[in-house]
């Protein structure tokens, strides 16, 4: 059944979506509308360094995918030769490094806020998720490399995988299997799963203070004059 | 806080209803485009100066030119071994070959097994018989080796290995007077292969023109004590917390301390199966730790060890 051609719909009506994309897009309206996904303003409670990590751990994901691109283009050879190439593999490794360190502050405050209350599970899941499969991802970087350091990784990190049944489908001394894990899939991946979890977080928002309750001055409508009140 | 406990509600469940609905309270302005340009920035400030200032390592790779050049001895005393079958990689068990109990498991949980021989490696005929039979004049000893009984073949490696050992230097060329067929002349000849650097584009190419794998090449090194020696002066063993280091003073995968720490106490060090209890383990830790919402106990540390006092400091003192 489908609804009239030309029949104005709105996000909050749930009853004038007739299709299967009138709904799906509906239920995205309703649960992520503009406001949630680009605010303009954030609960007073969100005013800690802590917050910034996560940012950064998105920001350095973008280093690490336009320095992978740069590196991927040019091939996994081109570094060793190309004093521009050598630039440009160190801004990988560092923006990688700079991507654990800011990823696992938030972790861990996230782990000491308990963040994943008021339905926010996961949200927490999706993050662990991105911290497991980038651990995976900056493993084959590393068997990538083509040097001493990649030639021991692999040869060092072929006991585990075997020992758990699976050095056939990813093994650490086939190139092009690790290549392929390192450009192609793993990224779709981690990729992936941060955007879902970045999603999950514009949705739910961010979740208030262990603690807080409804007589707290924060709550209470024109007790801060410096703060401004949120209208939804 | 103090007003907290004349509430109606219990303050945990108080606080979670909280953080089910929208935020009804106090709000700040917040510019999340302004946000992500300033991070933009920041980091790639930090990236471009680290990345200007320390580089990135790039330790050379070692081939097996470069290790029958510089380790001849060891080179010959490998390739006996792999000829012989003695090699680790010989008795390694799956995905390489099917060597009976050479597989890490507990009781009768045996992936290694399960997964079957994958990726089959015979080491005499791969990394030994088939290349020298590549070369232009292949070694006449070629024929006395394929024509020997399997018992022969051991008796002559075995007396060789134990003659390499017993040799000045372990050199080939000190070694006693013995009955060790034709082992000597093939190995000497590998080694030569080696030295010329032909054996590394053999090895690799599998008489085809392409090739990704370097699976043979890696295990061949690793059966050896040259390759291994470099990594143990570079610290990047097992033993050394290698799995997180990096060539030179550059950080490595430090993410990937927990892994490295296990290898470093008991009963894992003593262990056979050291490997598949360490898997075992951080897959156990890393789904405890995925699973934290809905494990209790685990979810509660945050309220009993109050760190969020200070992370929310402002909001308590406004409270």
């Amino acid at each position: 059944m489908s609804a009239p051609v030309g029949t104005r719909q709105t996000p909050e009506d749930q009853a004038e979506y007739h299709t299967w994309t009138g709904k799906a897009r509906g239920w995205l309206l309703r649960r992520l509308p503009a406001d949630k996904l680009l605010p303009e303003d954030q609960p007073s409670y969100v005013a800690s360094w802590i917050y910034v990590f996560g940012m950064g751990a998105i920001v350095s994901l973008v280093f690490i995918l336009v320095s992978g691109v740069v590196l991927s283009l040019n091939g996994p050879s081109w570094y060793h030769v190309s004093g521009l190439g050598h630039f440009v593999n160190s801004v990988h490794l560092w923006s990688v490094e700079l991507f654990f360190m800011t990823m696992v502050i938030h972790l861990w405050g996230k782990y000491w806020m308990a963040a994943w209350r008021g339905g926010r599970t996961l949200t927490w899941i999706t993050g662990m998720g991105a911290f497991l499969v980038s651990i995976v991802t900056a493993f084959t970087g590393y068997l990538l490399q083509t040097n001493f350091d990649s030639q021991w990784i692999a040869f060092e990190g072929k006991d585990a995988l075997n020992s758990a049944g699976i050095g056939a489908w990813f093994n650490v001394a086939n190139l092009g299997q690790i290549f392929m894990f390192h450009i192609i899939l793993l990224p779709v991946a981690v990729g992936a799963v941060v955007a879902l979890h970045v999603v999950l977080v514009r949705m739910h928002g961010v979740v208030p203070p262990l603690e807080a309750a409804e007589s707290d001055a924060q709550l209470q409508p024109g007790a801060n004059t410096e703060s401004t009140e949120a209208g939804r | 806080m103090s007003t907290a406990t004349a509430r109606k509600a219990p303050r945990g469940q108080d606080s979670d209803s909280l953080a089910r609905r929208p935020w009804k309270g106090k709000v700040r302005e917040y510019d999340l485009f302004k946000e992500l340009t300033v991070a933009l920035v920041v980091v790639g400030l930090i990236t471009l100066t680290l990345s200007a200032v320390l580089g990135s390592p790039d330790e050379p790779s070692v081939t097996l030119k470069s290790w029958a050049t510089a380790a001849p001895a060891d080179f010959v005393a490998t390739a006996t071994a792999e000829l012989g079958g003695t090699s680790e990689t010989a008795g390694y068990g799956p995905p390489y070959n099917s060597t009976p109990d050479a597989t890490q498991k507990i009781g009768a949980f045996d992936p290694q097994s399960f997964s079957g021989v994958q990726l089959p490696i015979d080491t005499a005929k791969d990394l030994v018989l088939d290349p020298l039979s590549t070369l232009n004049s292949p070694p006449t000893e070629l024929a006395d080796w394929t024509s020997a009984t399997d018992t022969q073949r051991a008796d002559w490696t075995t007396a060789y290995t134990d003659a390499l050992g017993k040799a000045k230097d372990n050199d080939p060329a000190n070694v006693a007077t013995g009955d060790y067929g034709p082992v000597p002349a093939l190995t000497d000849s590998l080694l030569t292969m080696a030295k010329q650097g032909a054996l590394d584009g053999v090895l690799q190419a599998k008489d085809q023109f392409y090739n990704f794998d370097y699976t043979r090449g890696t295990l061949f090194l690793g059966d050896g004590s040259y390759f291994p020696d470099l990594a143990t002066a570079a610290h990047l063993t097992g033993d050394q917390w290698g799995m997180m280091n990096e060539t030179g003073n550059t950080p490595g995968q430090s993410w990937l301390w927990l892994f490295s720490f296990w290898y470093q106490v008991e009963p894992f060090v003593s262990a056979p199966n050291a490997d598949l209890l360490v898997v075992l383990l951080m897959l156990l830790l890393s789904v405890l730790l995925t699973l934290v919402p809905l494990i209790p106990g685990l979810r509660d540390i945050p309220r009993w060890i109050p760190v969020h006092r200070l992370i929310w400091r402002d909001y308590y003192e406004r409270r």
